[in-house]
């Protein structure tokens, strides 16, 4: 790390972007906060989904008949290399490169996000029309549709937001706004990836190994 | 790329901020290969096999808060940890007692 005083949570501009880093630590420990308390709900779902996709299953589908792992697991590859690649854009907008870097990087993010988003969907589809697992069947459907479906709208969130970020680099320029927005939508989709972690593990490789 | 510009200083924290993700990247790839190979192929039990995935998941969110998030122990960044293990305090009171009262009401219906 370099030298440069550390004042709030993620990667910091540090010297070269005074600007920028007044007003940067409570902004963005407020979005700190925000994203702990979103954290909570992810907890709380999962207790529910555990609890639900033991004793929920009623006549549906159990987890180990539903889900397999591969679908899951180019999942995973997709969403952590959009959380380094969002990495190297958060670096782009320290050191100031030019700007098409930093662009560069948001946009590969954002495809692999998008990528992340249409593979969900497939999945979610051919669980429903294939497997005749809507939500509905069971309670353990119900809590697996709502705990990964927050996730997958979190990060079309994510994306909707990137959108409007790139229109504003494109429309305001890098000022010093921007890039704290820049710096709280890595910190969100750092943590989309960790709840993603969870949502693997404990969805998809715990129910294959029932 | 304009990276001549920056000062020497500058560029070397570059380098040394970019190896810092690409090291996060390696070994979040690798917990992650871990924890679905022991799935796919080691042939443990069940509940073996939970345990280990369980403890992969574990270290693979210590990895992503330190390498993506840049949490670590340093005293500058009390506040920010503070406010991780307070949430995690809470998030393991609501998970742990809604698993437990939903497990032991479930034992008893029966």
């Amino acid at each position: 790390m370099s030298a440069s005083k550390y004042c709030h949570v993620g990667l910091n501009l540090g010297d070269g972007n005074t600007s920028a880093n007044e007003g940067a630590e409570s902004l963005i420990f407020g979005f700190w906060i925000f994203l702990m308390t979103d954290l909570v709900i992810f907890a709380l779902l999962f207790a529910t989904y555990a609890a639900m996709s033991l004793h929920g299953v009623a006549e549906g589908p159990t987890p180990a008949q539903l889900f397999a792992l591969k679908m899951p697991f180019i999942e995973t590859l997709i969403l952590l290399l959009s959380s380094f690649t969002f990495g190297m854009a958060s670096l782009a907008l320290k050191y100031s490169e030019n700007r098409a870097a930093l662009v560069a990087w948001l946009v590969a993010t954002g495809v692999l996000g998008a990528i992340f988003v249409a593979m969900e969907i497939s999945d979610f589809s051919s669980y429903i029309t294939e497997d005749h697992a809507p939500p509905q069947r069971s309670g353990f459907l119900s809590a697996y549709y709502l705990l990964v479906g927050t996730h997958g709208i979190h990060v079309a969130s994510g994306l909707i937001w990137m959108l409007v970020l790139l229109v504003q680099i494109a429309i305001l320029g890098l000022i010093p706004d921007v890039k704290l927005r820049i710096l709280r939508l890595a910190l969100f989709w750092h943590m989309l990836d960790i709840v993603w972690v969870g949502i693997f593990t404990f969805v998809y490789l715990f129910g294959v190994s029932l | 790329m304009s990276g001549d510009e920056l000062p020497a200083s500058e560029l070397e924290g570059r380098v040394t901020e970019r190896r810092h993700y690409l090291l996060g990247l390696l070994l979040a790839l690798l917990l992650t290969l871990a924890a679905f190979a022991v799935v796919a192929f080691a042939g443990l039990s069940g509940q073996s096999t939970r345990i280990v995935v369980a403890s992969l998941a574990v270290i693979q969110i210590l990895v992503h808060f330190r390498y993506f998030l840049h949490i670590d122990l340093q005293k500058s960044h009390r506040d920010d940890l503070h406010l991780i293990l307070f949430t995690a305090l809470i998030v393991f009171l609501m998970v742990a007692g809604t698993i437990w009262i939903l497990f032991n009401l479930h034992t008893r219906m029966l």
